[in-house]
C-alpha cells in the first residue's frame, strides 16, 4: 500500500503528461506482482472491490474522534477522503502497514458487515497517505488525473509494447493483470485476446486542409459523412451480453442497454453513437449528452433520448476477421449484413462525388441535420489500429466564429500556472454581458503573454486563482457548434471552442449580441 | 471574582489590539499606538510607525531591516522582568523565529501569557518554547484543526532531496517565507548534508544577513539576479511564496514547485497553488501541541486571539479548561490566499 499511496501521492501534483508516464514506470518497475497490477487496475478504473459509502466513513470516523471537531475538519477541508486521513488518531503502526494486494484479497473475500472493521484497522496501520489513498480507493473515482488510456499507455512504454496490442488485450483480462505484467517483462508470452466480444483497437483519421486534395486522386477514395456523435465499436452477441467500447477502450455497455438488447448479432461493428430526433435525423450532441456518463439508465430516459449506431464499418463476421480486407470489400460485407434490419441500428451511406470540388459543395451543405463533415477513405485501405498516415481523412466544415468579450480569467496548470491562462467569455444581452463559454487554446505563447499582461492591468475582483476583468478584450472565439443549454445563464452552450484571433483592435461594445449567437442554435 | 474575570479588567481588546491597561501599552498593534509591546517581528504583528517600541533585540533588528529605526526602541532579554507602569513584563522565548518571544505580563499578583506565534518543535535557528505557568493563556490558533498534525521536518528535507535526485536536471524553487522559514528550511538542508551554494529570491536576501549577524550558520548563499539560467539546473532557488506564481518564476527553467508551509498538509491547497512538491514545515504550534500546551501551562483559563478559534474552544471546553475568542483582526499567519505579487505576507 505504502508503494501505492506514494504514487497517488505524487501523481496528484505532477503536471506533466511526461512526468506521470515517469512515475508509473517508476511504480510497474519497483512494485511486485500482485500490487502492482492491482494498482494499474484501480488507475484504469478495472479494480472491482466492494465501495464504501461516505456516510459509512463518516460514522467510523466519529467512532474515533469528536464529531463537532470532524464537522469543523471536513468544512475546512472539503474533501472527506483526505479529512479522515489527516484526523484519524495514531500516526500510523507502521510496523508492516498492509500490501494493496492484502486489501483488495481481503476486502473480496469478506462479508459485508466485516468491512467496517477491517478499515477502521487498516487505517490504524498505515500513516496519513496511506489512510488517504486506501479511502480514495474506497469511495472510488481516484480523481488524480490519471485516464484509463494514460495507465495503458505507461505499461506499454515500460514494457516497450505496442499500445494497440494492449488495448486490444485488455477487456479480457482482470486485475492484477500478472499475464500482462510477465509478457512486459519478457518472461512470459503475448497473452492471446480472449472472446468474440473483446475490444479491438480502432482506426483513426488525419485532418485534411484543403490544398492538400492536389496530391490526391479522387478516384481513390469515397466519402462518408461525419456523424457529430461519439464513436463506438459494438461487439454483438447472440446471447444478449455484447458490449460497447468508447474510444478509449472503455466499455459503456451499462449506460445503453437499448443498444446492447439490440445486438444480438455475431459481428463486430465500428459507427457512431447517436440519439434519434425526428424521422431519423441524429438530435444535437447535448441529447446524446443525456445519455453519456450515467450508471443507471431508467427507462424515461431511454424512451427520451432512444439512442442508435450509425454503421460504417464490419471487423468481424462470425469469428472471421475482416480487418485485412480492403475497405471495398469490408463495405460489401457490411451492406449484406446490415441488409437485414435491426432496431438501434442503421447504415451510415457512402456519398459519391467525382471532383474535389464536388465534394467542397457536400462538405459546405453537412451543417446541420447532426452532421460534423466528412470522412474520407481509400477504397484499398485494410482496418489497421491507430491512426496510420494516409488512408483515412476527416474533413471538417469551417468553424463558426463570434466576437465575444473576456470576462473572467483563471491561472493554468503546470506550466502554465504563472498566467492567466483559461478564459471564460460573454456576449452582449442589452447592457450585460453574459458568459457563453471557456477556452483555454488557440493563441500562440506571445499571445498568452500579452493577454495575461492585459489581465493583470485590467482585473477589477479576485477570487483565489481567477480574476474578473473590466470588459475591454474582445475575443474571436471558433466553435463547432452552438447548442441549448439549461446549465449556461445564456442559455446556450459551445461545442470545442477555441481563441481564433485577437481582436485588440475592437471596441468591446461592438462585441457580438445574445440573439446572434441564439441565430446558430441548430435543431 | 475568578481570576480571569479579573485579568480581563485590565489586559482588553481595543480596535488597535490588545491592551495592557496598568502599563499604558498595546500588544502587536495594528495601527500606530504611543507605547507597543511586540511579540516578533512577522509583518502582521510587527509595524511600523509607533511612538515607542519594546521588543527582543533581533525583533527590534528585524523591524529596523524593514520600516527603518524605531523611535524609542527599547530591547528586551529573554527571562528578565520590565517595569513598565504599574505591571511587570518578561519576554519569554516562544520558538515561532529568531526574537519570537512570550509575553509574561504580572500585575497584582495574577499572570496572564500571551503566546504571540509559538512552536513546540525543535528549530535550530532559536531558542526553544519555554512553559511559564499563569492564570490566563492567551494562545495562538493558527493551525487549530485535528487534521494538522505536522510530519518530521526531517523526512519533509528528504523529500526535497529525492525529488532533487529524480529531477537533477531541474531547478527546485521552494517558496517560504522571508522570515524564519527560509533560514530554518536553510539550515536543515545543511543538517542533511547538502553543502552546495544556496540560491536567494532579492527579497529574501535582508533577512538571511541579519540572521548571519545573530550567529546562524546558513553556509554558502548566493543571489538569482544576474546567475544564467544555466547556472541554476539542479539548484535549489528559495523565494517568497507570492513569487512561485509571479511572473519572476518564469526566469526558471521547467521548475519543480515547492513549497514550505504548514498549509502544504492539505493537498487542494496544495494543488490550487500549483505546488508540485508540497513541504510540511511549519513555524507554528500543530493540532497536538497547542493542546500539549495548555495541559502544561496548565492555565485557569484559555483565551485564543487568531486562527481556527471554534474548533480549540470546543476541543479546550471537553478538557475542561474554560476558552473563549477574543476574535482579533488583522493577523493573518502563513496565509497563503493572496498569491501574487513578491512582498513577504508575514
Ligand atoms: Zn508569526
Ligand atoms: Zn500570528
Amino acid at each position: 500500500m505504502k508503494a501505492f499511496a506514494a504514487l497517488l501521492d505524487q501523481l496528484i501534483y505532477q503536471p506533466s503528461r511526461l512526468g506521470k508516464l515517469r512515475l508509473l514506470a517508476d511504480y510497474f518497475a519497483t512494485t511486485p506482482d500482485p500490487d502492482r497490477g492491482y494498482g494499474l487496475g484501480a488507475l484504469a478504473g478495472t479494480l472491482d472491490i466492494p465501495h464504501a459509502k461516505p456516510a459509512a466513513l463518516r460514522e467510523l470516523m466519529t467512532t474515533r474522534a469528536d464529531p463537532v471537531l470532524f464537522a469543523y475538519s471536513y468544512d475546512y477541508v472539503g474533501d472527506l477522503a483526505e479529512t479522515i486521513a489527516l484526523m484519524w488518531p495514531g500516526a500510523g503502526a507502521n510496523t508492516a502497514p498492509p500490501t494493496l494486494g492484502h486489501i483488495v484479497e481481503t476486502l473480496r473475500a469478506s462479508s459485508k458487515q466485516a468491512v467496517p472493521g477491517l478499515i477502521a484497522g487498516w487505517l490504524d496501520d498505515l500513516d496519513a497517505t496511506g489512510r488517504w489513498a486506501l479511502l480514495k480507493l474506497l469511495t472510488g473515482g481516484l480523481r488524480i488525473g490519471v485516464s484509463a488510456r494514460l495507465a495503458k499507455t505507461a505499461l506499454a512504454d515500460w514494457g516497450a509494447l505496442d499500445l494497440a496490442d494492449i488495448e486490444e488485450l485488455w477487456h479480457g483480462y482482470e486485475p492484477p493483470y500478472t499475464e500482462m505484467f510477465a509478457w512486459a517483462e519478457k518472461r512470459g508470452p503475448k497473452p492471446p485476446a480472449t472472446g468474440a466480444t473483446a475490444f479491438r483497437p480502432f482506426m483513426l483519421s488525419q485532418a485534411i486542409e484543403e490544398q492538400e486534395f492536389a496530391a490526391l486522386d479522387p478516384r481513390d477514395f469515397i466519402a462518408e459523412w461525419k456523424w457529430d456523435g461519439i464513436r463506438v465499436q459494438v461487439a454483438g452477441s447472440t446471447g444478449g451480453d455484447g458490449r460497447v467500447f468508447a474510444r478509449s477502450g472503455d466499455d459503456i455497455s451499462a449506460t445503453f442497454p437499448d443498444v446492447i438488447a439490440a445486438a444480438r448479432f455475431e459481428a463486430v461493428l465500428d459507427g457512431e453513437l447517436l440519439v434519434r430526433g425526428d424521422g431519423f435525423n441524429p438530435a444535437p450532441f447535448a441529447d446524446l449528452q443525456q445519455r453519456l456518463n450515467r450508471k443507471a439508465v431508467t427507462r424515461k430516459m431511454i424512451d427520451q433520448y432512444p439512442a442508435f449506431v450509425r454503421v460504417y464499418d464490419i471487423l468481424f463476421e462470425k469469428g472471421e476477421d475482416l480487418r485485412g480486407l480492403p475497405w471495398e470489400h469490408r463495405r460489401q460485407r457490411l451492406d449484406a449484413f446490415m441488409a437485414t434490419p435491426r432496431d438501434a441500428f442503421d447504415l451510415s451511406p457512402v456519398v459519391a462525388f467525382d471532383t474535389w470540388d464536388a465534394l467542397k459543395e457536400l462538405r459546405a451543405s453537412s451543417r446541420g441535420a447532426g452532421m460534423e463533415g466528412l470522412m474520407l477513405k481509400r477504397r484499398d485501405a485494410p482496418y489497421i489500429a491507430g491512426r496510420p498516415k494516409g488512408p483515412w481523412f476527416k474533413w471538417k466544415r469551417d468553424p463558426l466564429t463570434v466576437d465575444a468579450v473576456l470576462m473572467y480569467a483563471q491561472r493554468g496548470h503546470g506550466k502554465r500556472s504563472s498566467f492567466y491562462s483559461d478564459y471564460t467569455f460573454g456576449v452582449w444581452r442589452d447592457d450585460e454581458l453574459v458568459p457563453i463559454g471557456k477556452a483555454y487554446f488557440g493563441f500562440t505563447d506571445a499571445e498568452l503573454k500579452q493577454i495575461d499582461t492585459w489581465v493583470r492591468n485590467n482585473t477589477t475582483e479576485r477570487f483565489g486563482p481567477v480574476r474578473a476583468v473590466s470588459p475591454g478584450l474582445v475575443l474571436e472565439v471558433a466553435f463547432d457548434a452552438a447548442q441549448r443549454s439549461t446549465r449556461h445563464k445564456s442559455g446556450i452552450a459551445l461545442r470545442f471552442p477555441r481563441v481564433s484571433r485577437l481582436r485588440w483592435d475592437k471596441p468591446a461594445a461592438e462585441a457580438d449580441l445574445l440573439e446572434t449567437v441564439e441565430k446558430l442554435v441548430e435543431g | 471574582m475568578n481570576p480571569s474575570a479579573v485579568v480581563a479588567s485590565w489586559l482588553k481588546v481595543t480596535p488597535a489590539g490588545l491592551r495592557a491597561a496598568p502599563g499604558n501599552f498595546w500588544i502587536d498593534p495594528v495601527t500606530p499606538v504611543d507605547r507597543a509591546v511586540i511579540t516578533h517581528g512577522h509583518g502582521d504583528h510587527a509595524r511600523g510607525g509607533h511612538g515607542s517600541v519594546l521588543a527582543t533585540d533581533p525583533t527590534l533588528a528585524i523591524m529596523a531591516e524593514r520600516f527603518g529605526a524605531q523611535s524609542g526602541a527599547q530591547a528586551a532579554r529573554y527571562g528578565e522582568p520590565i517595569t513598565v507602569g504599574d505591571m511587570r513584563v518578561t519576554f519569554v522565548p516562544a520558538g515561532h523565529v529568531l526574537g519570537s518571544a512570550q509575553l509574561v505580563l504580572e500585575y497584582n499578583g495574577l499572570r496572564a501569557v500571551v503566546s504571540g506565534d509559538y512552536k513546540r518543535r525543535r528549530d535550530p535557528t532559536c531558542p526553544p518554547f519555554e512553559v511559564t505557568p499563569c492564570d490566563v493563556f492567551i494562545t495562538e490558533a493558527t493551525f487549530a484543526l485535528p487534521v494538522f498534525c505536522h510530519p518530521d521536518d526531517g523526512g519533509e528535507i528528504a523529500r526535497l532531496l529525492h525529488s532533487m535526485r529524480v529531477f537533477p536536471e531541474r531547478t527546485h524553487l521552494v517558496g517560504a517565507y522571508a522570515l524564519g522559514k527560509a533560514q530554518r528550511v536553510i539550515v536543515l538542508l545543511r543538517e542533511a548534508g547538502y553543502s552546495a551554494p544556496i540560491y536567494l529570491h532579492g527579497a529574501l536576501a535582508g533577512m538571511c544577513a541579519l540572521y548571519r549577524h545573530y550567529g546562524i550558520d546558513l553556509g554558502e548563499l548566493r543571489p538569482v539576479a544576474g546567475e544564467p539560467l544555466k547556472a541554476l539546473a539542479g539548484q535549489i532557488v528559495l523565494c517568497p511564496p507570492g513569487a512561485l506564481s509571479d511572473r519572476w518564476s518564469r526566469r526558471m527553467h521547467e521548475p519543480v514547485t515547492a513549497m514550505a508551509s504548514g498549509w502544504m498538509r492539505i493537498r487542494q491547497r496544495a494543488k490550487q497553488r500549483g505546488v508540485e512538491l508540497p513541504l510540511v514545515i511549519s513555524d507554528h504550534a500543530d493540532w497536538n501541541e497547542l493542546l500539549q500546551t495548555v495541559r502544561e501551562v496548565k492555565p485557569g483559563a484559555v483565551w485564543i486571539t487568531h486562527g481556527r478559534e471554534e474548533a480549540l474552544a470546543h476541543a479546550l471546553g471537553v478538557m475542561g479548561v474554560p476558552a473563549q475568542a477574543l476574535s482579533l483582526v488583522g493577523y493573518d499567519d502563513e496565509n497563503d490566499d493572496d498569491l501574487t505579487g513578491t512582498a513577504p505576507p508575514s
